[in-house]
């Protein structure tokens, strides 16, 4: 067991654990509480594999401004405890059965790689920041831009429906 | 024993640094209300705390023991597990930015558990330090917003929601200001941001001539960001009672007060990093007579402490300042006595200066700016200073891009 086994199974028993309590929580606070521990543990895991850069960006991105973001929204709605309608309920099954199909597609496309799995422990420049930014402002630049594009349409379109009505 | 001591080394030495580091933020957190009540206080024509200990210098001790044996009720009705969770996460947080911050660029002279001890608890060669600090910055407004949520009361929840507003309004800028600097030194290392401030010229080489834009629009989003006045709505006395802080007593609200003052000294260290060349002297590496300013300064000031403490009116201040001075005038003397304790200090002693300056102007500001309404707080921050710290990268960028980098 070397150390980084050790940190390995400790991150990734928090993000299985939180995304769990995500699902089980009947609070929405708490549910968002639960996916930040998730989001947290991801950038833990990003860190072990040496990638420095994705690790700081998804607390930064996801862990800061995206969850502040739903934080702000539930407080400011002071949503309440979750209602279970009887279709709510009914959507539980299907629901599960999915989750399962995922998981089992998930751990098969695992099992047939012949690569070895064990991208954890690796030090270096996995993703270096340079590495990264040559990557995508040069090879991939149009996705990326046009990506920014939809983002700046979706912008626009939260201001035009969230605009008063002209008197 | 010792083969053990000497295969663990880097660990023993990494906690024992952080033990001390966490010691000496403590303390310098608590005398720094007795600073800010102080320098508050004499802008006002006032004494400020005097009444305990010399010149009150024993005011903090008194606090923090006043804050350990309060009575501390949970109100009625709080989300217990959130209410609980929200004054750990902030400290914890605002104490874990402090160990990404380097304080000198050398390893102490001499070898501990065969280890090179730097001043710091990261190895200088982390590659994320900036990244990393705004990750916890990013982390910290929970503490505010889960403090306010969890209260259950209307005051607090109104100072959360503002708060992560607030937040979310300058984290923007804040990180978009650094950027320039960024392009500068072409590294997140911020050991390697101070040395590519170097210059043969000391002060002329700091990042804060080609950026002074993006120094002001940091400065500000950084007070916004450690809700400072005049950026301190969350906690508008006038209006929300105390703010998020409302239903806190006893120990947690010293926790939201420890992690207040605390990310005042991380922002004060990354000012100082950033812009105003870290532990770099002002002067000219030529200028050799400025490495005896630290320790002449100190000597100077023993003396005087000595002075003031003969002069006072009670006999405790009559023992107890006069000791402090010969204490400061004696590691004044060793400092002069000897070359490569001086040559050693010369770092840290221009870095803790910048800090107690930028300190200072926290304090000041607090005394003279009045509060922002809040529509102008959110204009402010989206109208002013977002676009101006993009205009400061587009700017740096394009003569980055024309001239080369500068150095």
């Amino acid at each position: 067991m070397t150390p980084e086994i050790v940190v390995f199974f400790v991150l990734a028993a928090l993000a299985v654990g939180g995304a769990l309590s995500l699902i089980f929580q009947k609070h929405p606070i708490h549910s968002a509480l639960s996916l930040i521990v998730v989001m947290v543990s991801l950038a833990g895991l990003y860190l072990l594999m040496g990638a420095e850069f994705v690790a700081a960006v998804q607390i930064i991105v996801y862990g800061g401004a995206i969850m502040v973001l739903f934080v702000f929204v539930i407080m400011l709605l002071n949503a309440g405890i979750e209602e279970h309608t009887n279709i709510s309920k009914m959507a539980g099954f299907p629901g599960l059965l999915l989750a399962f199909a995922l998981t089992g597609f998930i751990a098969a496309t695992i099992a047939r790689s012949t690569d070895s799995v064990q991208a954890a422990a690796q030090h270096g420049n996995m993703a270096s920041t340079r590495d990264l930014s040559t990557m995508i402002f040069r090879n991939f630049v149009y996705p990326f831009e046009l990506t920014s594009f939809l983002i700046l349409v979706a912008v626009l379109g939260s201001i035009v429906l969230a605009q008063r009505e002209k008197v | 024993m010792k083969d053990f001591l000497y295969a663990h080394g880097w660990l023993i030495v990494t906690v024992v640094k952080v033990a001390l580091l966490l010691f000496i933020v403590l303390t310098v957190n608590a005398y720094l209300t007795w600073f800010e009540r102080k320098v508050v206080a004499h802008m006002q024509s006032r004494w400020g705390p005097h009444r305990v200990g010399p010149h009150g210098l024993l005011q903090p001790a008194a606090d923090g023991l006043k804050f350990l044996f309060k009575e501390d009720p949970t109100p009625a009705g709080v989300d217990r597990f959130v209410y609980y969770l929200a004054p750990l996460l902030a400290l914890a947080l605002a104490l874990t930015s402090i160990a990404i911050i380097p304080f000198g660029p050398d390893p102490l002279p001499w070898k501990i558990l065969g280890q090179d001890v730097y001043l710091g608890i990261l190895p200088p060669d982390v590659n994320i330090g900036i990244l990393a600090l705004f990750a916890i910055t990013a982390l910290g407004v929970y503490g505010v917003a889960l403090a306010g949520w969890s209260s259950n009361s209307k005051y607090p929840l109104l100072g959360g929601l503002r708060s992560s507003a607030q937040m979310i309004s300058y984290e923007l800028a804040l990180t978009m200001s650094v950027v320039g600097v960024l392009l500068l030194a072409g590294t997140f290392n911020l050991t390697e941001i101070i040395h590519n401030q170097q210059s043969n010229y000391g002060i002329l080489g700091w990042n804060i001539f080609p950026q002074f834009l993006g120094f002001l629009c940091f400065f500000i989003a950084a007070v916004a960001e450690t809700n400072r006045v005049p950026f301190d709505l969350p906690e508008a006395e006038s209006e929300l009672v105390a703010g998020f802080h409302t239903e806190y007593a006893s120990f947690k609200f010293a926790m939201f007060f420890i992690a207040e003052y605390t990310s005042m000294i991380t922002v004060s260290c990354l000012c100082s990093i950033l812009f105003f060349g870290g532990w770099l002297s002002p002067f000219p590496a030529s200028w050799t007579w400025t490495y005896y300013l630290p320790s002449v300064g100190l000597l100077l000031f023993g003396l005087w402490v000595i002075w003031d403490g003969l002069h006072y009116e009670t006999i405790f201040g009559k023992v107890i300042l006069p000791g402090l001075g010969s204490v400061m005038c004696l590691v004044g003397i060793a400092l002069l006595a000897f070359p490569v304790l001086n040559n050693f200090i010369q770092a840290p002693f221009w870095l803790l200066s910048k800090i107690f300056v930028f300190l200072f102007v926290y304090v000041w500001m607090r005394g003279t700016l009045p509060r922002l309404r809040y529509d102008q707080l959110m204009a402010f921050g989206w109208k002013m200073l977002l676009p101006a710290s993009i205009a400061n990268v587009v700017f740096t960028s394009f003569a980055i891009l024309k001239w080369g980098a500068i150095r």
